[in-house]
């Protein structure tokens, strides 16, 4: 598909026939043979100096790709082909330098991890363990993210939903406007000011003692302009007609939302919630200052300390010796499990949904 | 074309339902029909969703005042300036503590990351957008997609364990190469490589999909017929983009950048892992030591009794200020420029 739209240009030129018109061009193989080359030089540069690091043959092996490039084909063709060309192979090199590391983010999680992960890990915790021992399980952490998680989704959902509603559907004037605003805002506020925050007003002013519930609540203040934000997207892509029509009917306003703009948007509005979820099931910061952490299993959020994973993997990263670091890596991988698995689920429902939602 | 027509069709909803919403300007018009439309579950629903509404206003205020009253309580009994003394010890007699490193190590590995990511994130998503094949395109934006909600801490912990032994030689190369720079001069070769420096390098890494998520939104939505009309004109690609795409995505790629950077600013667990902090000031970015807000909170929160937490939300507010003040600003570029609707943030 790309190959055509690369040709396009190209395609238009026979018809004219003239020969001044027909350009001089390097074959379809010189990138990968440009390719080869520098990727071969930076080996060998690399090698003769004698540089370690492996990230340093990459980089002048790309300076290389993108110089070579340059100069074949300004030989070749042209001034502009050359930069044309200069710029698909920036892209490229900045397409390839990222990848690297998210790949190699990924292998290392999975392989790491793979090593302790397994139906004892999930079923088991850290109660009655000492630092060095090997094994150990993670079961008091998920056990506490679920339900931490779940109880902010509890309070963050219904909010956002409704939020949302007000917005799309009744807002006007300087209340709505303020509100957009400040929902924009709270999406960047860092996650750790949302837990210094319950713990000004939770721990500090009211004094409770550290808690799943209080983690609960910082979650879900950053979980709540997710939510709207989503929403808001979704209702504003029912079409008009169908709320004409329904208030046509004689349908009062709020049963028309509740019953023919939701369920038309639901499939959205779901993928939005289970994306919020799965972003703040990775949080760590404010469950940190709030949860506090706990290595036997507590399954009252309501008070005590409790463990989440995103901690877990944290504390267990602390203690910094081979059993532990294991453990982190098995933990980290459960979490990213975990947070993958909602945004499959959350984009197969998108998807399973798409017809009705679109609206289009 | 989806935002115009969106926009198009948000104002009718408060011709026909002449309930509530239209009560305040077009009242007198419909005064018999509105008699009807006015029932009780109306008005309780509204009344809901408009208490949602103002619950969040009210959240974001408590948020400011609850920081604010106990940053007071903290800073009030300070005996340094808050804002420029580089030490941290609110546990001493008298308190002492000041966030002038932390507001360094801040700004130094935001602009580290902003400095890397932005260009790589534009690159990356001009490639899914304009270069890459159909096919590998649309998957490749949902992968990038799935790494935007990559947990911090694994970030961290990858960063910690992984990606400083192999920074290792980058900078001594660094200091070897550039040490006369003095940003660069290592005094101390050979130490990890836990420097704010690496902070910065990982934080490019974990912004890199957010900025390109949201840059290729914008460059999708880029007209098709400017495009179309400079490759007419005998454009090559690379012409085409930086004269129909790029300018229209201008003020997407700012407002994507500074959601980066408010997440780079307020990342706390990726930079606790891998920095190991220090309250020594120093031009060298690449000797350990620095730290950030987020990552000080962190660090000092287990330690401090309930004075040094408050000290530490005393920092936490100067954070949230900031934070506050670079989304406004990337809002406000968004909101200059109506045409791209920022509804992708």
């Amino acid at each position: 598909m790309s190959n055509t739209v690369l040709e396009k240009p190209q395609v238009t030129d026979p018809p004219p026939s003239s020969p001044a018109l027909a350009r001089r061009r390097l074959p379809r193989w010189s990138p990968i043979a440009v390719a080869l080359v520098s990727a071969g030089l930076g080996i060998g540069i690399g090698n003769a100096a004698g540089w370690q690091s492996r990230i340093q043959w990459g980089l002048i092996g790309a300076l290389l790709f993108v110089a070579i490039t340059y100069g074949v084909t300004a030989l070749v063709e042209d001034r502009r082909q050359a930069r044309d060309k200069v710029a698909t192979s920036v892209i490229w090199v900045c397409f390839a330098v990222a990848v690297v590391p998210l790949v190699s983010l990924a292998w290392t999680t999975i392989s790491r991890g793979a090593k302790l992960l397994d139906g004892y890990f999930l079923s088991h915790s850290m109660g009655g363990m000492t630092n060095l021992e090997e094994g150990g399980g993670v079961y008091h952490a998920l056990l506490g993210t679920l339900e931490q998680v779940g109880i902010a989704t509890l309070i963050a959902a219904p909010v956002g939903l409704l939020t949302a509603v007000y917005l799309v559907e009744y807002g006007r004037g300087r209340l709505a406007r303020a509100v957009t605003f400040f929902v924009d805002v709270m999406t960047g506020i860092p996650s750790i000011v949302a837990g210094l925050f319950v713990l000004a007003f939770w721990n500090l002013g009211l004094g409770f003692g550290p808690s799943g519930f209080a983690g609960a609540m910082a979650l879900a203040i950053l979980m709540m302009p997710v939510v709207v934000r989503s929403t808001e997207e979704m209702l504003k892509l029912v079409p008009n007609e169908l709320r004409e029509a329904s208030l046509a009917l004689g349908v009062p306003k709020w049963l028309t939302i509740l019953k023919v703009v939701i369920p038309t948007s639901i499939g959205g509005i779901t993928t939005g919630v289970m994306l919020a979820v799965a972003r703040i099931t990775g949080e760590t910061a404010p469950v940190m200052l709030l949860v506090f952490g706990n290595t036997l299993i507590n399954p009252n959020p309501f008070s005590g300390a409790q463990e989440s994973l995103p901690l877990y993997v944290w504390n267990q990263y602390k203690l910094g010796n081979a059993a532990s670091i294991d453990r982190a890596w098995a933990g980290a991988l459960t979490l990213i499990a975990f947070v993958m698995l909602l945004n499959l689920l959350a984009r197969g429902i998108a998807r399973w949904k798409a017809p009705k939602a679109g609206g289009r | 074309m989806d935002t115009t027509s969106t926009s198009e069709k948000a104002p009718p909803p408060t011709g026909p339902p002449a309930d509530g919403s239209g009560a305040g300007a077009g009242g007198p018009a419909p005064a018999p029909i509105k008699g009807n439309a006015v029932r009780p579950g109306d008005r309780i629903f509204r009344g809901l969703s408009r208490g949602s509404g103002i619950t969040l206003l009210v959240i974001m205020a408590a948020i400011a005042g609850f920081l604010a009253y106990r940053a007071s309580i903290a800073v009030s009994q300070n005996s340094v300036n808050f804002l420029t003394a580089f030490e941290w010890n609110p546990q001493g007699d008298p308190p002492a503590f000041g966030i002038g490193i932390l507001a360094f190590g801040t700004v130094v590995s935001s602009v580290i990351a902003m400095v890397i990511a932005v260009p790589v994130a534009v690159g990356i998503a001009l490639f899914i957008s304009h270069y890459a094949p159909r096919k590998i395109a649309s998957p490749l934006g949902y992968v990038i997609d799935l790494l935007a909600a990559v947990p911090s801490i694994i970030y961290g912990l990858w960063g910690a364990l992984f990606l400083v032994p192999y920074l290792d030689g980058l900078t001594r190369w660094l200091d070897q190469f550039f040490g006369w720079t003095t940003v660069f001069e290592m005094s101390n070769p050979g130490s990890p490589a836990r420097s704010i420096f690496t902070v910065g390098i990982l934080l490019a890494i974990m912004i890199l999909p957010i900025i390109t998520n949201v840059s290729r939104e914008v460059f999708l939505q880029a007209p098709k017929m400017y495009e179309e009309a400079a490759l007419a004109l005998g454009a090559t690609r690379w012409e085409t983009i930086r004269t129909s795409v790029l300018p229209f995505g201008r003020s997407g790629i700012i407002s994507a950048s500074m959601l980066g950077l408010g997440r780079a600013l307020g990342e706390t667990m990726a930079v606790a892992t891998v920095l190991s902090p220090g309250f020594l000031f120093t031009w060298h970015i690449l000797d350990p030591g620095s730290g950030t807000f987020a990552q000080n909170i962190a660090a000092k929160f287990n330690e401090a009794d309930d004075f040094g937490r408050d000290a530490l939300i005393a920092s936490g507010l100067v954070l949230f200020v900031i934070t506050l003040l670079v989304n406004g600003a990337a809002r406000w570029i968004i909101a200059r420029r109506k045409e791209y609707s920022g509804a992708n943030a």
